[in-house]
């Protein structure tokens, strides 16, 4: 064994300074722990995605297809020229450092190359180099870069530390969307085969399946039926759903997760609850059993893909408009892609409550609505009888789910529910909220379990405000309308705040729902006994 | 002036010393920012480390308990633990206190002999450091614990149908029987 002779300043000395040489010429450094793992091919088959290959993040050579160079610069000339936006994005920074520190990626790694800025500034190196008459003329003087395999490395792995969650480009003088380069980045990376497999595993039992898990009608159902048995416990009432049920007046979509996962069996719960009491004329749909669309993390032609089932069957079906879920990403696909991708519905009518009445105008083109703001008008008219004092065992703060409150806008609905089904509502601090919501850490595909420690830093800035709560009002309830958020929150508070859980707003709603011919509830939907009630059973 | 009346006085520059000293561990563009952003949700990393730094100064200066002193080590190394250092790297920062320490207090030293009293400071920050070991462990620990509860989490509903079904087929069934049925049909009876 060699002989210990570290003095102990050697012991604690640390070179962790910057490199000597400048960003653009610092090979990337790829971490176990930082990434996923990639797809496996037969999954790229299924969905006919090219350049399908072995290989590894952690090894030299990814056995890149041989034209991989000429494949990346004619992806970025195509898409300069399909999307204007993408190109205003390439010119248009200044490089003021607005956005550096905003985001969640960066505030957790302290990685410089996790700043917005600068990842933007790995692909803009190599749109300078090929696409401007400068950095062809002038190089790197002009910020410009060769194209190399390091390069794509780096794009790659940075790409895949970014969740689109737009929260930098609130900050931005110019409005530049980083998710929109972070999209285009990755349609690259995939261009060569460059998938992960925690989206291209869902891309394809989404493809085949009609969901990212892959379940199929028969299990969709069972799936549903325990929750009806756990209902029927908790509140004595038998709820019988339909599937798949022409003629109904309404299709309701949600994200998969909902249908499977904790917390989020318990947001479905609450739906199913809210629909009986209502007599909805609705159904379930085992073919547009998703409403989450991991697609849009691969290329904009697979999200579209995937997404044409849900008007598919509200054709199918007959039914007059679609009602959705709780998802973050599934409303900023529906919200502003949908009606362009796969419209116009125009064989659906503007949602309208068919309780209230109310005509939901913001969705006048998509024909999708909300669950949130169907919920929240029904609360407003006073159509639903609720007991907030069965949620007074939770003291609850929002998260606001990047896509729902950057992506589409809906900011107030949540809460208003909130604050009509709990007594205790907190608001976190109002640079972490609304607007300025903090990622979840972990949206966009990046919710494997491989990368944890990314998630974790990630998941900071977020957690961070929670435990402030916390510490402050006892807050022990991380509500939220997303199912990413949901699984992915679960694992942050576990490891930032313990002591506080997650659970989707329609929870709360199921738990403070009055129902008709309702026995005494001596238990909330997680099977919990209520305060006040114990021994009651 | 006793050696810990010295310390308090001198904390600021202590403190001010080792914060520099972790934020040594950082590229020096997030080191700036580490240091200047004072809003605590803008820079959680930043304002955690240093508010825990602050209050460990306090803790030691006043002979906090054990727990109180674990809470606040326990919001630096909860950090330091999943970023991008061995664990070394992340609980370094914790003997830099001793450096910091004897740098802010040497004139002082060199007027009077406080070589007892540093000697019997190092013991602390010793201890300390075992402490931190123990968090840094736990929280890599917690990590393992995450991924298998999201396994878990994913998969239970499953089991539990899964379990249903069995009970269901089998409920008045005994386990013995179905055990010799079984090596029945191995042997082709």
């Amino acid at each position: 064994m060699a002989k210990f002779t570290a003095k102990p300043k050697d012991l604690i000395h640390i070179d962790f300074k910057n490199p000597r040489t400048g960003w653009m010429d610092t090979p990337v450094d790829i971490r176990e722990h930082m990434y996923c793992h990639p797809t496996k091919a037969k999954d790229l088959e299924t969905v006919g995605f090219p350049n399908i290959h072995e290989w590894r993040p952690a090894d030299e050579n990814w056995n890149l297809p041989e034209d991989w160079k000429e494949t990346v610069l004619n992806g970025i000339k195509e898409r300069l020229q399909k999307y204007r936006s993408f190109h205003v994005f390439m010119d248009i920074c200044v490089r003021c450092g607005a956005c550096a520190d905003k985001c969640h990626f960066y505030l957790g790694t302290g990685d410089p190359k996790n700043m917005p800025v600068l990842r933007a500034e790995l692909l803009r190196s190599v749109y300078r180099k090929y696409f401007t008459a400068s950095g062809k003329i002038l190089g790197k003087t002009a910020g410009a870069r060769e194209l190399t395999e390091d390069v794509l490395k780096e794009i790659w792995y940075y790409y895949y530390q970014c969740t689109e969650c737009r929260r930098c480009s609130v900050f931005c003088p110019y409005g530049i969307d980083q998710a929109e380069i972070t999209m285009i980045g990755r349609e690259l990376t995939n261009l060569v085969g460059l998938q992960l497999g925690w989206i291209g595993g869902p891309v394809a039992n989404c493809y085949m399946k009609g969901n990212h898990l892959g379940l199929e009608p028969h299990t969709i159902k069972s799936n549903i039926e325990m929750m009806l048995d756990d209902i029927e416990t908790i509140t004595g009432i038998r709820i019988n759903p339909t599937f798949n049920r022409k003629g109904a007046e309404i299709l309701f979509v949600t994200p998969s997760g909902d249908l499977f996962a904790m917390p989020g069996i318990y947001t479905a719960m609450g739906y199913l609850m809210l629909f009986h009491e209502l007599g909805l004329d609705y159904t379930w749909s085992t073919y547009a059993s998703e409403g989450g669309n991991f697609g849009f993390f691969s290329s904009n032609e697979m999200a579209k893909r995937l997404n044409s089932k849900i008007y598919a069957e509200a054709k199918r079906l007959g039914v007059k408009w679609v009602l959705g879920g709780e998802c973050g990403h599934m409303w900023r696909v529906l919200h502003q892609y949908m009606d362009t991708w796969n419209g116009p519905a125009d064989f659906l009518e503007v949602p309208k409550s068919p309780i209230t009445g109310t005509v939901f105008d913001n969705a006048k083109s998509a024909k999708m609505t909300h669950i949130s703001e169907f919920t929240a008008d029904l609360i407003k008219h006073g159509k639903l009888k609720l007991d907030k004092s069965r949620n007074d065992h939770l003291k609850v703060t929002f998260h606001d789910s990047c896509n729902t409150s950057r992506g589409m806008g809906m900011l107030d609905e949540p809460r208003y529910i909130i604050k009509n089904v709990c007594n205790h509502f907190y608001e976190m601090p109002e640079n972490t909220i609304r607007e300025k919501t903090f990622c979840c850490g972990s949206g966009t595909g990046l919710n494997a379990s491989e990368n944890m420690e990314l998630r974790m830093r990630g998941g900071l800035p977020r957690a961070n405000a929670v435990k402030y709560v916390h510490e402050q009002h006892g807050v022990n309830m991380l509500a939220n309308v997303c199912a990413i958020d949901r699984a992915t929150l679960s694992a942050s508070m576990d490891y930032w705040v313990p002591g506080v859980g997650v659970a989707g707003v329609s929870e709360l709603v199921g738990n403070a729902l009055v129902m008709k011919g309702e026995k005494e509830r001596t238990a909330d939907l997680r099977g919990e006994t209520l305060p006040g009630k114990e021994g009651a059973e | 002036m006793s050696f810990t009346e010295l310390l308090s006085e001198k904390k600021p520059a202590i403190l001010k010393k080792w914060f520099d000293s972790i934020l040594d561990t950082y590229p020096s563009e997030t080191a700036d920012f580490l240091k200047k952003q004072k809003d605590r949700f803008a820079n959680p990393v930043g304002s955690t480390i240093y508010g825990g730094m602050d209050s460990l100064l306090n803790s030691l200066l006043s002979n906090d308990d054990a727990d109180t002193i674990s809470k606040y080590l326990d919001d630096i190394v909860r950090i330091r633990a999943v970023q991008d250092f061995t664990p070394s790297q992340s609980l370094a920062f914790i003997f830099r206190l001793k450096d910091a320490v004897r740098e802010e207090t040497a004139d002082e030293s060199n007027a009077r002999d406080f070589s007892d009293e540093l000697t019997a400071f190092d013991l602390k920050v010793d201890a300390l450091a075992l402490t931190a070991f123990d968090i840094y462990m736990k929280c890599r620990e917690k990590i393992y614990d995450i991924k298998a509860n999201e396994l878990r989490n994913m998969t239970i509903k499953l089991v539990e149908r899964a379990n249903l079904i069995f009970e269901a087929r089998y409920r008045d069934i005994d386990l013995k029987d179905l055990v010799m049925e079984g090596n029945k049909s191995e042997r082709g009876e």
